[in-house]
């Protein structure tokens, strides 16, 4: 059984050694420096077993001035799960490292959160647009993003 | 020249049968619709059910989805259609060989529907390319898409092929992406947009 999300901030900042980790509506909040030793550690320790992301994405804050991206993991093999964790970036300028080495997966949700959200991946390999093409300016998941009017000629 | 309608059933009586060629080829054409083979969402999986036993589309003639453009009489619009597909479905069109036909099938094809005020959705398929027949539905029933086939045929036989032929109307122009939508954003030629409705005085 997975432990609840105090106990495994608690387990977590025992085994790494200067990590800081908060507990926030049940999920793990991350410092951005620290999130592939965090993560890295969940999938490799025996005992979690994080093997699968399920889900990556970003949330919007204009007013906080914030852009959180969040990662659902699984296990697979310990059939336990979810763990939530999330990420607070700076709106203006959102850089966090790219996942896609502990989790193969993570390639295109991070493309797409890119595409969206216009978050940049560190170390992601092919960080380009997935869904909008290539010459679309701006990022529609924005809160502030201004849809065209396409009745204007 | 019109033959008298009583005159004509009068004739059928004894055994004598009188058409016009535009009838005659009317007929035919209404009654073996080719539609072309291609789905862009949830009312794709109506138009299959339609096409299946239970509802049967070939009970009309209809029941031969072409898998090219260039052997198809009817392309059936069923689904979104994103601003990324949108060229793509002009080009289909663009491609099918004369007189072709469309059915706008469902809401998204013919407004953006429960997307229409979002980023990433074309307001219509009618902005490009000339519609025939409209189905309301989200999606509609495969009832509904065979009424609207029902449609369609009478608006066939209500046409003549000359009249078709001399109306053809060539390639329709193909949008570009832009920064954040199609460029042009509509064809003037097809579509405009609606006069501003005046807010009744309070």
């Amino acid at each position: 059984m997975l432990p609840s999300v105090e106990e495994l901030k608690t387990v977590l900042e025992q085994l790494l050694p200067g990590v800081s980790l908060t507990v926030e509506g049940g999920s793990l909040i991350v410092p951005p420096q620290q999130l592939t030793t965090v993560c890295r550690c969940l999938k490799e320790t025996e005992r979690f077993s994080l093997d699968y992301l399920s889900n990556l994405t970003a949330v919007d804050y204009p007013s906080e001035q914030r852009m959180d991206v969040v990662y659902h993991l699984y296990s697979m093999s310990k059939k336990h799960g979810p763990v939530s964790l999330r990420v607070k970036l700076p709106r203006a300028n959102p850089i966090v490292a790219s996942m896609t080495p502990i989790w193969r997966g993570a390639e295109f949700q991070e493309r797409e959160v890119y595409d969206l959200f216009g978050v940049t991946f560190d170390g992601h390999t092919d960080l380009r647009r997935i869904l909008m093409w290539d010459g679309f300016v701006g990022h529609p998941m924005r809160k502030d993003y201004v849809i065209e009017d396409q009745d204007a000629s | 020249m019109a033959i008298e309608e009583g005159l004509k059933g009068e004739l059928q009586k004894q055994g004598v049968y009188l058409t016009t060629w535009d009838q005659l080829a009317n007929w035919g054409r209404s009654n073996s619709i080719w539609p072309l083979q291609f789905g862009l969402a949830c009312c794709a999986i109506e138009m299959i059910a339609s096409a299946a036993s239970r509802y049967d589309i070939a009970r009309f003639g209809s029941e031969i989805f072409r898998a090219s453009p260039r052997q198809a009489d009817l392309m059936i619009v069923a689904g979104t259609v994103t601003k990324k597909m949108a060229p793509q479905v002009v080009r289909l069109y663009n491609q099918m060989a004369e007189p072709k036909y469309i059915i706008s099938m469902g809401a998204c094809a013919t407004s953006g529907g429960p997307f229409h005020k979002g980023y990433n959705v074309l307001k219509g398929i009618d902005r490009f390319i000339p519609v025939d027949v409209y189905i309301p539905g989200c999606p509609p029933t495969p009832q509904a898409l065979l009424e609207g086939l029902m449609k369609l045929q009478e608006r066939i036989r209500s046409r003549g092929l000359a009249r078709e032929i001399a109306g053809k109307q060539g390639e329709y122009p193909i949008p570009a992406f832009g920064a954040n939508g199609l460029e042009p954003r509509y064809n003037p030629d097809v579509w405009q947009p609606p006069a501003s409705v005046p807010t009744p005085a309070a």
